[in-house]
């Protein structure tokens, strides 16, 4: 399946009836965050809840720590309330 | 083998030499006939198909439409309220590229509650991309249904076989019931290439802004266009194998008649009749019968009628506030040719009213006896 | 996949639904699909009538989705999931999940006429909504989903829902659908397990999930998990189940219900609401969580405190 955006420039390249061919990858969401979660991983217990609720799926278990792909994180914040730890924060993004 | 059987029978049989996979269906008369004897082969497993017994045409058709997307061969059959019921997902078949097969029989539109034919069911669903045959008998009903899925299947698009409600539905007449093992010659198993499939995921009609859409209602009208040519080669393939042969039209003691009578449906099967006679009567006047409406034989209408000194048509329906619909496409059709002959347009037999020898007759000779038509429409038979 | 001995996921760590989806920040109807494909897995196909999810999943030729997915019109979720039912099985792949998946709107209103027809013929469909109580995708319109006393575009504040949300799992009870339940995005461990439950019926299964929605509900997006939790533990959105239309079961009990204003204040479309009327939503959450205890055959009756 293709990774990038797909756009077709001739009808005949088309598929006939509007089948996908490619993923939403391409789309960077994170381009929308106003804030930006930050975990702090000298607290935080690997409990995995901050990868369990976040519905950009954009925390992704690496080595057993729950890391936030930014390229996608929409900053919602819900990891930042469900953490139980707290010690998710949040900056204010500098655009 | 030959055997009589009721014009809905013979949608049932077209659609179980077909093989049909999965029916879903609503009854609705004059329909239901079709529906029982297809339940019935599915429960004495005559017919090896999921029929499911939906709620509504409108479910009829999504079901269909689901059915079709993952890869079997689906049938449905409705009439007049059922089939505007249907429409949106007729157009969701078009769009969706879903080779659905459905039988209408041309059920006149309420109010007043009304069960006697006339086409506007069916002509109503002109614009969505749904091919559309007229049968004048029941042997044709039956053929047309395997023609239809063969045709279908090769372009994607859906296709509506159309006979009269009564003249036809529930007329017995003789039919051919061809051999299973010759069907299966001319019809191959409907295999796909996208389906959904989770060894082979795709989303299906995702949003689609000004950028692609366009170009997606561009191949729909490629297809169909496509089809006209399919439909005289499959057609003409339909005659070798079962010594039946049909196209998008077809001419009835045509030739060079200098009067061209154009009528579809059971109409047409009258007409010969009254062609007989008229030409007995030393009259110079041939049929054409427009049997394929969606997609419309312009070129044979051009190539049969440039140079003609005058083309009646009969209309079984009305598109209120114009005139009627095959007149209206004929002319159309005609509209750029050199050659043009003039055309009157006869609207008669709406609502179930009958159209006898007689009034064909009366009809070819109204348009011999005048210089010119007195309208856009000359209404026929109604009681004014 | 293997994982150390220090870390245990209570959910699937299969995510079958991708990033660069179109959802708006805080997206209960997003979570919903990322735990039913937890439960569901790869071999599973998806309808989608109109809803957010038409747009949720990105737009032609893109997906979001790693299994088939077929977009339909509004009011058919339900009859083609039965179609592509009928189809896998005379194809002989019967071993694949289908499931429609609709919002509150394509199957409280326009689509319940196919989802009763569906799960009268008991076809062997998964149903799943996602409710986030009105019309989000078309801007926030009431829907017989939308509770009593909420805003919408459609309910303005001068003439605010005054009928209470229908109560279509009692109807899917009604059906005596072999499995019906209620889940949230609160407790996808929950939701998951009735997924997986659902998935081993042979015959219709209908699932209602509570989704909290932060554009609709004019709440902030990083509480839509705490409403979704305070939606259980205030009775508003209880979690149960219900076997052959007869035999339920309160997944989670609550016996002491916290006062449901604690819920309403932290939304925007309750924000009209006068001290009498939230009383009165809170009277009738509590008579309703007692009949489902009743009907649980639970020896309990909670009780809130209205303060005067």
């Amino acid at each position: 399946m293709a990774k990038g955006k797909i756009i077709y420039k001739r009808a005949k390249d088309i598929p006939l009836n509007a089948m996908s061919v490619g993923s939403m990858l391409f789309n960077k969401t994170g381009a929308w965050r106003n804030v930006k979660p930050i975990i702090d991983y000298d607290n935080c217990i690997k409990c995995m809840i901050c990868w369990k609720f976040c519905p950009d799926i954009c925390i992704v278990i690496e080595d057993e720590n729950p890391v936030i792909d930014y390229d996608y994180c929409k900053g919602c914040a819900v990891c930042v309330v469900e953490c139980p730890k707290k010690c998710i924060s949040l900056v204010e993004e500098g655009r | 083998m030959k055997q009589v059987i009721m014009g809905n029978h013979a949608l049932s049989y077209g659609a179980m030499l077909s093989r049909v996979q999965v029916i879903a269906a609503y009854p609705i008369t004059p329909q239901t006939q079709v529906v029982e004897l297809l339940s019935e082969m599915c429960a004495d497993k005559t017919l090896d198909a999921e029929f499911i017994k939906v709620e509504s045409e409108h479910s009829a058709m999504a079901a269909c439409i689901g059915a079709s997307a993952v890869g079997a061969r689906t049938f449905t059959a409705t009439s007049a309220q059922g089939l505007a019921l249907m429409h949106e997902m007729i157009h969701w078949a078009v769009g969706a590229r879903l080779p659905v097969v459905l039988g209408n029989i041309n059920r006149a539109m309420g109010p007043p509650w009304t069960i006697w034919t006339d086409q506007n069911d069916s002509l109503s669903q002109r614009d969505t991309g749904c091919l559309q045959f007229y049968a004048r008998s029941n042997q044709e009903v039956l053929d047309s249904v395997i023609q239809m899925f063969k045709v279908c299947e090769q372009i994607l698009l859906p296709g509506m076989i159309i006979l009269d409600a009564f003249a036809l539905s529930h007329t017995s007449e003789v039919v051919d019931v061809p051999d299973q093992k010759l069907v299966d010659k001319y019809l191959p198993p409907f295999h796909p290439r996208y389906i959904l499939d989770p060894k082979e995921p795709h989303t299906f009609g995702g949003l689609t802004g000004p950028d692609g859409y366009y170009e997606l209602r561009y191949k729909i009208e490629e297809a169909i266009q496509r089809a006209k040519s399919l439909i005289n080669e499959t057609g003409k393939e339909f005659g070798e194998l079962f010594g039946r042969a049909y196209g998008m039209v077809e001419k009835y003691k045509l030739d060079d008649a200098e009067t061209v009578l154009i009528a579809s449906s059971t109409i047409a099967s009258t007409a010969r009749i009254a062609i007989d006679e008229l030409q007995n009567e030393g009259k110079s006047v041939g049929l054409l019968r427009v049997r394929v409406f969606r997609p419309f034989p312009a070129e044979e209408i051009r190539e049969l009628l440039q140079s003609r000194k005058k083309v009646a048509v009969i209309d079984r329906n009305i598109s209120f506030g114009h005139e009627g619909i095959f007149a209206q496409e004929i002319r159309s059709s005609l509209y750029n040719c050199k050659n043009k002959p003039p055309i009157w347009g006869y609207i008669t037999g709406i609502g179930g009213r009958d159209v006898t020898v007689e009034n064909i007759k009366d009809i070819v000779n109204d348009t011999i006896k005048s210089d010119k038509p007195s309208g856009d429409i000359i209404w026929k038979g109604v009681r004014l | 996949m293997e994982r150390g001995k220090t870390m245990k996921l209570s959910i699937p760590e299969e995510e079958l639904v991708g990033s660069g989806h179109l959802a708006c920040q805080g997206c209960g109807a997003t979570l919903c699909m990322r735990y039913a494909l937890k439960a569901l897995g790869q071999n599973t196909i998806l309808d989608i009538p109109a809803c957010c999810w038409s747009v949720i999943d990105g737009p032609f030729p893109h997906t979001s989705v790693k299994v088939p997915l077929f977009h339909t019109a509004f009011e058919t979720a339900a009859c083609v999931a039965s179609g592509i039912r009928a189809g896998l099985d005379v194809l002989g792949r019967g071993e694949t999940n289908v499931v429609a998946w609709a919002g509150d709107g394509g199957t409280f209103d326009i689509g319940i006429q196919a989802l009763s027809g569906a799960t009268e013929r008991n076809d062997n469909i998964i149903y799943i909504c996602y409710d986030n109580e009105a019309y989000m995708n078309t801007g926030i319109q009431r829907s017989s989903a939308t509770p009593y006393g909420a805003w919408t575009t459609t309910t303005p504040v001068k003439h605010f829902k005054k009928m209470p949300k229908k109560d279509l799992v009692r109807i899917m009870a009604a059906h005596r659908i072999p499995y019906t339940a209620t889940a949230s995005v609160g407790y996808p461990e929950d939701f998951i397990a009735k997924v997986k439950k659902a998935k081993e019926i042979q015959g219709t299964t209908f699932l209602h999930i509570f989704s909290p929605c932060p554009p609709g509900w004019k709440s902030q997006p990083e509480k839509s998990i705490q409403l979704a939790r305070l939606a259980v533990s205030t009775c508003y959105f209880p979690v149960y189940e219900i076997e052959n239309g007869e035999k339920y079961t309160v997944n989670k009990v609550i016996k002491k219900p916290r006062p449901v204003k604690e819920f309403l204040e932290q939304q925007g479309r309750f924000r009209h609401l006068t001290e009498e009327q939230v009383n009165g939503i809170q009277k009738n959450v509590i008579v309703s969580y007692n009949e489902l205890l009743k009907k649980a055959g639970l020896d309990l009756e909670v009780h809130v405190e209205i303060k005067k």
